[in-house]
Formats: C-alpha cells, sequence, structure tokens
C-alpha cells in the first residue's frame, strides 16, 4: 500500500514529537497508577487483619477486595480520562486526516441513534446507545460517514424472592458504517446473516420466507452468497438491481476478508454497513510505548478498513444516473 | 366417523392452500414478466434520443443506425409472439452495445455532456433490465419447483400448469458490463 510507505515518514516527522510527549505523560499515569494500587492494597490488607469481625465472618472480606477493586477502577478511569481525549485529538485526528484530508474526526461523537434505526438492520428496542470515534467526510464520490457503536436493550426479571434484576443485552457492538450509494433507489432492502438455511437447508427457506418482521424474501441466484446472507426487501426489482451479481460477490469477498459477522441494509439511496467487534478502535495503548510506528500504522490499517469499504463495494463507480 | 370427517377436513384444506399457491407463484411469474417489459420499454423510449445525439459524429455507422430505429419500430407496434420479442430485444440490446463501442472513436462525441448523461441513462436502463430479468427467473424457478416437486405436482398437474420457459441472458448483452466499464476510466 502505497499510504503505507509514506506512513513511515509521516511519522517521523510529525507524529514522534507528539508521541514523545504523550508518551511521558503514559509513564507519569502508569507510575501514579501503581503507587496509588499499591497503597489501596495495603490499606486494604491492614484492614483485613486488624478488624476483629473478619476472623469471625471471613465472607465480609469480599466487601474490602470489592472495595479496593472499585477503587482501583476510578482511580484508572480518573487518570486516563482526559489522557485518552488528547490522544484522540492530537494523534489520531492527524492521522485521519493523513489517511484523507477531507475525512473530520470527532472522538466523542458517533453514528447518531436515529440513523442506525433508519438502517432497518437491528429492529429491536434500543436502551441504551453509546459510541465514539466518529469519522465523516467524502472518499471520491462518496459521502461516509462511521463509528464505533454499542447498542443495548434490557430485561428485568423478578426471582421467587421478589428480587427484580436488570439484565443488558447487547443488540449490536462493532463499527457502524453508512455511505451515499451509487444507484438511486426508494425501497428497503436488507441483507443479514444467514443462520436458519446452513442449519435447515430447504426447511430453513420456508422459514425464512414466513418472517413476520420484515419484507419478503429475495431469493438471489448467487449459492455462495446465499449461503452466507439472507435478504428481505419490499420489492423484489429494485432489491436484485441494488444487489447485482458484481455487488453480490463483492459482499461475499468482503465478509470473508473481515471473517465477522456483517449485516447491511440499502435505504433509501444509502448503504448501511453493521460489522460486528468487540475490539475497541482508536485506543492509545496505556502498557506499551507510545512511540512505535507498528502501533500507529494501526490506527491508520483500521481506518483504511472503513474507508476501504467504498472500494470494497464499488460505490465510486458512479455510472448510472445518480451522480 | 369423527376421525374420517378430520382426515377429509384436512385433505380439503390442504388443497385450497397448494391451489392458493401455484396460482400465486403464476401470477407472480406474469407479474415479473410485466415488470421487464415496462423496462424494455424504457429502453425504447431512449433509442431515439442516442441516435440523435450520435448521428453527426457517426457517419460511417449510418447503416447501424437506421437498422436500431427499424427494430425499434418494430418493437413498440406490438404484434409479436414473445419469442420473437426476445429474439427482437437481444439483437437491440446487442446493436447499443456496438454503437457504445464505436463511440469510442469520436472523442469529441464521448467527451460532450448531452451523451454523458445519456450513457447513465443507459446504464441505468439496462442495469433495470438485467434487475428484472433475474426477478422474472427468481419467480419462474419458484413456479417451476412447485410445479416438479412432491405434492403441489399432482396439483398442477390437474390444473394443467406446466414448467415454464427461463428468460436466458444472452451472450451480447453480458459483454455490454465490459464496454461500460471501458468508459468508466
Amino acid at each position: 500500500m502505497e499510504k503505507l510507505d509514506q506512513f513511515e515518514k509521516y511519522f517521523d516527522e510529525e507524529l514522534r514529537p507528539v508521541l514523545e510527549r504523550f508518551e511521558k505523560r503514559r509513564k507519569q499515569i502508569v507510575k501514579r497508577f501503581f503507587s496509588i494500587l499499591a497503597v489501596a492494597l495495603l490499606i486494604g490488607g491492614i484492614v483485613a487483619i486488624s478488624v476483629e469481625a473478619f476472623r469471625e465472618v471471613p465472607a465480609l472480606l469480599l466487601f474490602v477486595l470489592a472495595g479496593v477493586i472499585l477503587v482501583v477502577c476510578v482511580t484508572w478511569w480518573i487518570l486516563t480520562r482526559k489522557f485518552v481525549l488528547e490522544f484522540k485529538q492530537e494523534v489520531i485526528a492527524p492521522i485521519v486526516a493523513f489517511c484523507d484530508p477531507s475525512l473530520k474526526y470527532a472522538p466523542r461523537g458517533h453514528v447518531s441513534e436515529m440513523r442506525f434505526r433508519e438502517s432497518e438492520i437491528f429492529k429491536s428496542r434500543i436502551d441504551r446507545f453509546r459510541g465514539e470515534d466518529h469519522v465523516r467526510g467524502t472518499v471520491g464520490a462518496t459521502t461516509i460517514e462511521f463509528s464505533e457503536l454499542h447498542a443495548q436493550y434490557k430485561t428485568r426479571t423478578t426471582d421467587s424472592k421478589g428480587r427484580s434484576r436488570t439484565q443488558w443485552h447487547t443488540i449490536f457492538r462493532g463499527l457502524f458504517f453508512i455511505a451515499d450509494f451509487n444507484k438511486h433507489f426508494n425501497g428497503t432492502t436488507v441483507v443479514l446473516p444467514d443462520v436458519a438455511e446452513r442449519l435447515f437447508g430447504f426447511l430453513g427457506k420456508k422459514l425464512q420466507a414466513m418472517n413476520l418482521f420484515r419484507g419478503e424474501l429475495i431469493k438471489l441466484e448467487d449459492p455462495e452468497f446465499e449461503k452466507n446472507f439472507v435478504v428481505y426487501g419490499d420489492d423484489q426489482v429494485e432489491a436484485r438491481y441494488i444487489l447485482s451479481p458484481a455487488l453480490m460477490s463483492r459482499i461475499t469477498e468482503f465478509k470473508e476478508k473481515t471473517g465477522r459477522k456483517i449485516h447491511l441494509s440499502f435505504v433509501r439511496s444509502n448503504v448501511f454497513v453493521a460489522i460486528s467487534m468487540t475490539r475497541n478502535l482508536f485506543e492509545p495503548k496505556m502498557f506499551r510505548s507510545m512511540v512505535d510506528a507498528s502501533v500507529a500504522a494501526e490506527y491508520l490499517r483500521d481506518l483504511q478498513f472503513a474507508t476501504g469499504i467504498v472500494e470494497d463495494l464499488n460505490l465510486n463507480t458512479r455510472i448510472w444516473t445518480k451522480e | 366417523m369423527w376421525i374420517g370427517l378430520g382426515i377429509a377436513a384436512v385433505i380439503l384444506f390442504s388443497i385450497f392452500l397448494m391451489y392458493n399457491s401455484l396460482v400465486g407463484k403464476k401470477n407472480q411469474c406474469e407479474n415479473a414478466f410485466a415488470t421487464i417489459d415496462t423496462m424494455l420499454k424504457q429502453r425504447y423510449d431512449l433509442i431515439p434520443n442516442l441516435v440523435a445525439a450520435v448521428k453527426e459524429y457517426m457517419t460511417h455507422e449510418k447503416e447501424t443506425l437506421t437498422e436500431i430505429t427499424d427494430m425499434r419500430s418494430k418493437a413498440v407496434s406490438g404484434g409479436l409472439s414473445s419469442d420473437e420479442a426476445v429474439d427482437l430485444n437481444n439483437k437491440i440490446g446487442r446493436a447499443i452495445g456496438g454503437i457504445m463501442v464505436a463511440v469510442e472513436n469520436y472523442p469529441d462525441l464521448k467527451a460532450s455532456d448531452n451523451f454523458q448523461q445519456l450513457q447513465r441513462s443507459l446504464n441505468e436502463v439496462e442495469a433495470q433490465i438485467a434487475a428484472s430479468r433475474r426477478a422474472f427467473n427468481a419467480a419462474v424457478t419458484d413456479f417451476n419447483n412447485a410445479v416438479e416437486m412432491f405434492p403441489t405436482n399432482i396439483m398442477a398437474n390437474m390444473m394443467s400448469y406446466g414448467r415454464r420457459r427461463l428468460f436466458e441472458i444472452p451472450e451480447g448483452e453480458r459483454k455490454n458490463v465490459n464496454v461500460k466499464k471501458l468508459f468508466d476510466s
């Protein structure tokens, strides 16, 4: 990759001085953290040994342990909070600009809940919606936007003793990508990972056709694509207009390349891509040296992975009536 | 006796279901075929524009242009059997493809705004035709499966439904895609 070659030079000239500054701060933070950790452990230990009550009821020691863990977590959060934000503003933002000058980066921004819902990929009720690392701009002729997202819903269960418990369930966690599609269309077409057909074959197909929450089942002719995905839409012809044979094989390739669960949808001339992942992107690594070109190159690669979706899905080919 | 009645009810009910699903599938085929027709009409509408746009430049291809105009009027006038219509449309597709290749020899024409716009519209129509054809083939496959698979095949036999033909994409039109790529660079 040409960009990656240039990146070494860019790293040495532009990023190194900034990163050296952050490296100093990182060392301080880590040092401070370990001192606080030591003190917390010491106090915890003293309390555990000296207080009479613990000898009679050792289970109470768990409270001490919980206290220590709480203190440590809060300390970590307080110590790194400002650092992480500034790191993103001063290191990630320039890397984003290096990747493509038209891209804008907002560390605390994210794709809005409204747009997430608009995609119609996930139908469940959303009770908690979070995200970070929002990037938007244009790649070639295509307007894009993406961020990390974590959408959850909650359930409340009451056990036999009348104690109620709230549980959070993940609807989606990962990278959510939106781009302007290169063809005009009005309806909705949703491409979901195929579960039923792989497990139950022919009967699975029948089951898919009876899905009440989605539009009509669209059966496509690419067997490789059909094995991996199931497609629902409100218009048989429009779905095929969007999912041309070329695009189907591109989507299959993209899925293979990422090796992750992928959902796509095409709504009112936009394409939405949801890539499930648990890794947190664009975060500083607190227990490694900051001044490391390979770590910085990884940020760039993650970024190029996302902007590369435009290329992967061939969105810059504007030969149809939409410009 | 109740058991006998129950069995009869179940059989009757499944006959209703099979009958309705077969009729639904047949109608879907017809509906999909009508969609192809609509898309083809859009292509007919573009042909006069195309001919008008390239006429001045393409002095060597006069013959092709007259030919395509004739084919269009024949297609629009109607009264063709479905096989003839398919055949004619394949020819029209090939002729348009040929013109698009020939345009390569006329850089002025290729660069003109008017032609560029036309090119986009044509690409659009071709993509729509391809999509509607694939939708039709999917509907026909669905229908054919029902006609041949047990137990709906018994019902289909009684309704004298037979296999339907798929709409095959001719070689010449498949090549069209490559022609489009030439213009893209």
